[in-house]
């Protein structure tokens, strides 16, 4: 690990400062925002990280989970995953966040890893983690060794010529179904941002993987208000049964009338190089009857655009049978 | 052979630990490769000062940019001086001399290094010790003494929940801090919440067996 200099924020203002120095908030931050370090340390230690000054913000005012006057929820940045996963209101009314932070990581790493965190974690390609391969996330212009090489677990949506790298947090994937809310505090003061806005596709950047500038510092993030009647699952695929990034993935939040969908909100994960809204699917759903003909209608359009890499042609097929089951389960419970 | 090949490196140092026990001697090696290792801050040290390495770690010079540590683990207050490189997992072995706490991975993946950071179980070797002033650390030396053991590790012992016993320490972390944490009575549920905690003799099973033995006397009205 590079050595560098930590230092401890007391409030927003100092942090905010502190940050703001850097040249980028992206890959190659000289100054880093320090919290659960699940996810930074790992990579210190791989010099995949090397900031010169780490900033501890573990002592900001941003730990409360709250119910917002409209019913929605407000979700302190500093919020770690297991307190959030376990809140009764997340788990009465957005099930799906719930089931998503509990499939994810394991009982210790929920426990240090917080919600600002999740939103910013890295991919776990093999080929970004190791410095001693090219790859154009971690090393700009470098190539991408995936794209020929071991790309099994990699993505099929949303990829480029330049970066194949799936975005490998479960809870990204329920927030995107859930259509959450980033609060970011800056320079510039604070600002808004849906979750769908928030990553970046990789394109002919893939080091830029959010919309976060030098000092910009995630404060909270709001769900709005769970709408009436709709029931949400979270459904995760993969290698193992537990402790294991997911080869596909699929967060469902579904309301009936009847037999009948009357609102559906679908996202992907394990597939996608930023968490993976579907409109094409919800749009296959909303009005029609909760079937499995429209299931598989649904399915064929969230994998429509899909490009399997030489490895992962079988997430393709994977992701559509994931969706088809969890839309199956969660329009049983409805 | 590790042995061995350390000699051939280091021959002035090893003639000087011949007679050392091996524990002595083990403890040496280690501090000569921490010296190696940043000899970028230090200054290469030579042999001869390889050789005269002091016999105990709190005489070793502060290392370069060191920071003043204050932590409180079992209840006993320390103050250090710091690398702030270091991780929790390395204070506490190298320099707080808690070697209870193991380095698997060091990477939060297999939980051999699994501590209480105010009663919730974490990867110490993910944890940056500088950031845990003020929080009341335990460890495995913390949780129960020879004669007066935890319940846990009563009923480890009694299940024979290890085999080469590396993991143990970070498994009954594990299940100390699982008797409070949200958990379903089935063993599904056990295994779920234990799947941070890597056992490569395989003795889940026993494992499995000696938490849900605790939690199950812990209720009786349920255990039925």
């Amino acid at each position: 690990m590079k050595t560098f200099e930590l230092s401890r924020a007391d409030d927003p203002g100092q942090a905010i400062a502190a940050g703001a120095k850097a040249t980028t908030a992206q890959q190659g931050a000289e100054i880093r925002f320090i919290a659960g370090g699940t996810n930074l340390v790992d990579f210190m230690k791989l010099n995949v990280e090397t900031p010169q000054k780490l900033v501890d913000i573990t002592h900001l005012p941003f730990d409360k989970i709250e119910a917002l006057p409209d019913g929605g929820l407000s979700i302190g940045a500093m919020v770690r995953n297991s307190d959030l996963a376990y809140h009764p209101i997340v788990r009465k009314n957005y099930a799906v966040l719930s089931e998503a932070l509990l499939s994810g990581a394991s009982a210790q790493l929920r426990n240090m890893a917080t919600t600002a965190g999740n939103l910013l974690q890295r991919t776990r390609c093999m080929y970004f983690r190791d410095t001693a391969m090219p790859c154009n996330k971690r090393d700009p212009g470098s190539g991408c060794a995936a794209i020929t090489g071991v790309n099994r677990n990699l993505a099929i949506l949303g990829t480029s010529e330049h970066c194949i790298a799936t975005n490998p947090s479960d809870m990204n994937v329920a927030l995107a179904a859930l259509e959450a809310t980033i609060h970011i505090r800056g320079t510039k003061g604070e600002r808004s941002v849906p979750i769908g806005d928030f990553h970046l596709l990789p394109e002919n950047t893939p080091e830029r993987e959010t919309v976060l500038e030098p000092g910009d510092l995630i404060t909270q993030v709001t769900l709005p208000p769970p709408s009436p009647g709709a029931r949400s699952l979270y459904l995760k695929l993969r290698d193992r049964a537990s402790f294991e990034f997911a080869l596909a993935s699929a967060a469902v939040v579904v309301t009936m009338d009847g037999g009948k969908i009357t609102r559906a909100r679908v996202a992907l994960g394990g597939v996608g190089t930023k968490p993976w809204r579907s409109p094409e699917a919800e749009a296959e759903l909303t009005g029609q009857s909760a079937t499995q003909a429209v299931f598989q209608k649904a399915a064929e359009a969230a994998l429509r655009d899909a490009k399997p890499q030489s490895q992962n042609g079988f997430k393709v097929e994977l992701a559509k049978r994931c969706l088809m089951h969890a839309l199956k389960l969660v329009t049983q419970t409805a | 052979m590790a042995e061995q090949s350390q000699s051939k490196e280091t021959p002035q140092a090893s003639a000087q630990f011949g007679k050392s026990t091996r524990r002595r001697f083990l403890s040496r090696l280690g501090m000569a490769s921490l010296l190696a290792s940043t000899g970028h801050v230090l200054g290469e040290p030579s042999r001869d000062e390889a050789a005269a390495i002091p016999e105990k770690m709190e005489a070793v010079p502060a290392v370069e940019g060191a920071i003043p540590v204050a932590l409180r683990v079992n209840g006993k207050k320390y103050d250090l001086q710091i690398d702030p490189r270091t991780t929790l997992l390395d204070c506490l072995r190298e320099h707080l001399h808690l070697t209870g706490s193991k380095k698997g991975c060091d990477h939060g993946q297999c939980g051999a290094c699994t501590v209480h950071v105010n009663g919730r179980r974490m990867n110490s070797c993910l944890c940056l010790a500088a950031m845990y002033q003020g929080d009341e650390i335990t460890t495995i030396e913390g949780v129960g003494q020879p004669g007066k053991l935890h319940p846990i590790q009563e009923a480890f012992v009694a299940h024979d929940a290890y085999q080469c016993g590396y993991c143990t320490c970070g498994q009954i972390m594990s299940a100390v801090a699982l008797l409070t944490e949200p958990c379903g009575p089935e063993d599904a549920e056990v295994k779920e919440l234990m799947s941070g905690n890597i056992c490569r003799c395989g003795a889940y099973q026993n494992i499995v067996a000696a938490i849900q033995s605790v939690r199950q006397s812990a209720r009786p009205e349920k255990a039925g």
